[in-house]
C-alpha cells in the first residue's frame, strides 16, 4: 500500500516509529494528487510549500522524540468555506475570487495546534448552497468511483479527494446534509456534529442556526481523532455549547450488545432506490445480529422537513449574504453610476444562479406580509421536527436511516429543476433542524458499483453512542476498506 | 399561502439588491413559485399552539465581559477592500454634489 492509501491512525504510528517523514507523506499525496486530480477536481487551490513547511515542523517534533498529537504531520484537504489565514478563501463563489482572509477559522488553529498538514481547499457548492457541487463558480467535481456522476454537496470537493486518496481526512460544512450526503454518495465516513459542538467562527456563514463543520475520513477511528482535535467551546463563537468534550477514542469500542436502534417507517418510503434500502436493510440486521435490538418507530414529520428548511437556511442565507456588497472585500463592479447601483450590479454580477434563488427566497419568506406565513410557520414546524426526535429518543439509543435516498446521479442530470435538487436532502435535513449529531458510514454498494451511505443519528451531545456504533459496524464489515479505481483522464483541468 | 407574480419579484430582487431583466424575472417567477407551491404543504399543519424554534439550544443572551481586546490592525483589514481612502473603504460618491 502506499502511504497516501493509508488512515491517519496508521500513519501515525508509522510517523511515531519514524518509519517515514511527514515531508515523505505529504509529497507522496501530492503525487497522489497529479495523477487524480484532473479526473476528480476536487482541488479549488493547493497549498503545497506552505504544506511542506507545516511538515517539516512536525518532522522536528518527531524527531525530536516528542509526544505528538495524532494530527501531527497528517495531510487534511479543507473545504473553502472555511478562513484560512493568508490562503485564498472563496466559498466557491465568482463574488469572493480574491478574498484572503486576515486570519483562521478556530478550527484552523486548532489543527494547527495538533501540527497537521494543510494539502489544499476543496471544491463546494456555491456558499454551500447545494446538493452536487455543481453550482461552484469554478469547476465541476467527480465522483472517483464513477467519474460521470456527482460527488454530492455541498461539501463535494472534501468527500471526493478523501475516496480519491488524495487527501488522509478533510473538513467540510453540514447545513442540511452537506456532509453526510456526500459522504455516502463517495463511499466515506462523514460526520455532522451536534449543532455547538464546534466553533463556526471563520465558517463562512450559510444559515447561522444550522451550520455545523466536521470530518470526512477513510474509516470510523479517523472520524473520532479529528473530533477531538475540533469539538469545544469558544468564545469566539456564542452559539458554541459549554459542555464536557470526552476524549472520542474511548468510543472505539466493538459492541451493541443491548442498544436500541429506531428504525422510522418515515425513511423507507415512496421515493427511496430498491437497491439503497436493501443494503440499509442488511447493514441494520447485522447491527442487529451483533446484539441491538430494533425497534419500529415514526417520525410523523419527517415529510416536512425539506419545505421548512427551504424557508429557514434561505432566510437565514439572505441576512448573512447581505454582506457581500462590493465594500469591504470581494468581487465590486467596475465603473457603478453610484452607490445603490454598485450594490445591484456587484451582487448581480458576483452570485450564481442557485445563491440568488435562495436570497430570493429568504427575502421573499422575510418581507412585509409574508413573515408569519412563511418563516414563522417554519419555526414552528420546526418545532414539531424536534418534538419527533425527542419523542423518539425516549425508546432508542439510535436511529438509523438511508443518508440518501439515492446513490450519485449523473452530472447534470437534476440542474435544470431546483425542486428536484433540494429533494436529495429529504434523509438529512430532519436532524439539522434538530441540531443532532449524524453520521454516515459505508454500508455496500449497487450493482452499478456506487456506494451507498448508512445515517445513525443520536441525542445532542451524545457523539460517543453514534461512534461506538459506527466503529461496531466497520469491525464487522468492509465496505470503507473498499477503493475506487479512477479512470485516468487527459488535461480536463 | 400567495402565489408570486412578477411584480412580487422585481419587489423582492430590490429588496435583496439584485437585479433581473425581464427574462429572468419571468424566469425566477415561474420557479419560485413551483418552489412555493411545495412550501405551501406546511399548511396541512396546524401549528396554532406551537412554539416556534429559532435555535435548538435553549441559548439566550450571551454577553462577554467588557474587555477592550486587540483587533486587527486596520492594513488587514483593509487589504480586501476593492478600494480604501484615508484608512477607510471607499465607495463610490453618496451625496449628489449638484443638488439634483
Amino acid at each position: 500500500m502506499s502511504l497516501y492509501q493509508l488512515t491517519v491512525h496508521e500513519l501515525h504510528e508509522k510517523l511515531k516509529e519514524r518509519e517515514i517523514t511527514a515531508v515523505e507523506l505529504t509529497e507522496s499525496i501530492y503525487a497522489r494528487i497529479d495523477a487524480v486530480e484532473p479526473s476528480v477536481n476536487g482541488y479549488l487551490t493547493l497549498t503545497k510549500a506552505l504544506a511542506l513547511e507545516q511538515a517539516s515542523k512536525a518532522d522536528v517534533g518527531f524527531q525530536n522524540g516528542n509526544e505528538m498529537p495524532p494530527l501531527a504531520g497528517i495531510p487534511i484537504a479543507i473545504k473553502d468555506v472555511i478562513c484560512t489565514k493568508d490562503v485564498r478563501t472563496t466559498c466557491a463563489s465568482k463574488i469572493l475570487s480574491n478574498f484572503v482572509p486576515p486570519y483562521d477559522a478556530t478550527v484552523m488553529t486548532k489543527l494547527q495546534r495538533q501540527g497537521a498538514v494543510m494539502v489544499g481547499k476543496t471544491n463546494m457548492d456555491e456558499f454551500a448552497m447545494g446538493s452536487s457541487t455543481e453550482n461552484s463558480a469554478y469547476q465541476i467535481t467527480h465522483n472517483p468511483w464513477d467519474l460521470d456522476t456527482i460527488p454530492g454537496g455541498s461539501s463535494g470537493g472534501s468527500a471526493a479527494v478523501v475516496a480519491a486518496d488524495s487527501a488522509i481526512c478533510s473538513l467540510g460544512s453540514d447545513t442540511g446534509g452537506s456532509i453526510r450526503q456526500p459522504a455516502a454518495l463517495c463511499g466515506v465516513v462523514g460526520m455532522k456534529p451536534t449543532y455547538g459542538r464546534v466553533s463556526r467562527y471563520g465558517l463562512i456563514a450559510f444559515a447561522s442556526s444550522l451550520d455545523q463543520i466536521g470530518p470526512f475520513t477513510k474509516d470510523v477511528t479517523d472520524c473520532a481523532l479529528v473530533l477531538n482535535a475540533i469539538c469545544g467551546k469558544d468564545q469566539l463563537d456564542s452559539t458554541s455549547v459549554d459542555v464536557p468534550v470526552p476524549d472520542f477514542t474511548k468510543s472505539l469500542i466493538d459492541d451493541v450488545q443491548g442498544l436500541r436502534i429506531g428504525v422510522p417507517k418515515e425513511y423507507f418510503a415512496e421515493g427511496l432506490d430498491a437497491e439503497v434500502a436493501e443494503l440499509v436493510h442488511s447493514a441494520i440486521q447485522k447491527l442487529e445480529q451483533l446484539g441491538a435490538s430494533l425497534v419500529d418507530i415514526s417520525l410523523p414529520h419527517t415529510d416536512f422537513a425539506i419545505a421548512t428548511y427551504y424557508i429557514i437556511a434561505p432566510a437565514e442565507a439572505s441576512a448573512n449574504l447581505a454582506r457581500y456588497d462590493g465594500v469591504r472585500y470581494g468581487y465590486r463592479t467596475e465603473e457603478p453610476v453610484d452607490l445603490m447601483d454598485m450594490y445591484k450590479k456587484t451582487r448581480t454580477e458576483g452570485f450564481g444562479q442557485e445563491v440568488k434563488r435562495r436570497i430570493m427566497l429568504g427575502t421573499f419568506a422575510l418581507s412585509a406580509g409574508y413573515q408569519d406565513a412563511y418563516y414563522r410557520k417554519a419555526q414552528k414546524v420546526r418545532t414539531l421536527i424536534k418534538s419527533d426526535f425527542d419523542a423518539a429518543f425516549e425508546k432508542v439509543d439510535v436511529i438509523a436511516t438511508p443518508t440518501s435516498p439515492t446513490p450519485a446521479f449523473r452530472i447534470g442530470e437534476r440542474t435544470a429543476d431546483p425542486l428536484q435538487m433540494y429533494l436529495c436532502d429529504v434523509m438529512t435535513t430532519p436532524a439539522s433542524h434538530a441540531g443532532l449529531p449524524g453520521i454516515s458510514v459505508p454500508c455496500g454498494f449497487v450493482k452499478s458499483g456506487l456506494p451507498v451511505g448508512l445515517q445513525l443519528l443520536t441525542p445532542p451531545f451524545d457523539e460517543e453512542t453514534l461512534l461506538q456504533t459506527a466503529y461496531t459496524y466497520q469491525q464487522h464489515t468492509d465496505h470503507h476498506l473498499k477503493k475506487p479505481e479512477i479512470a485516468q483522464t487527459e488535461g480536463e483541468i | 399561502m400567495a402565489t408570486i407574480t412578477p411584480e412580487d419579484v422585481s419587489h423582492v430582487a430590490n429588496l435583496a439588491r439584485l437585479e433581473f431583466d425581464p427574462e429572468e424575472t419571468q424566469h425566477f417567477t415561474e420557479q419560485l413559485g413551483r418552489i412555493l407551491d411545495y412550501i405551501g404543504k406546511l399548511n396541512e399543519l396546524d401549528t396554532e399552539d406551537v412554539p416556534p424554534t429559532s435555535h435548538i439550544h435553549p441559548l439566550q443572551n450571551i454577553t462577554k465581559p467588557d474587555v477592550v481586546k486587540k483587533s486587527l490592525p486596520i492594513d488587514a483589514v483593509l487589504e480586501n477592500a476593492p478600494e480604501t481612502a484615508e484608512g477607510y473603504f471607499g465607495v463610490p460618491r453618496v451625496i449628489d454634489t449638484q443638488g439634483n
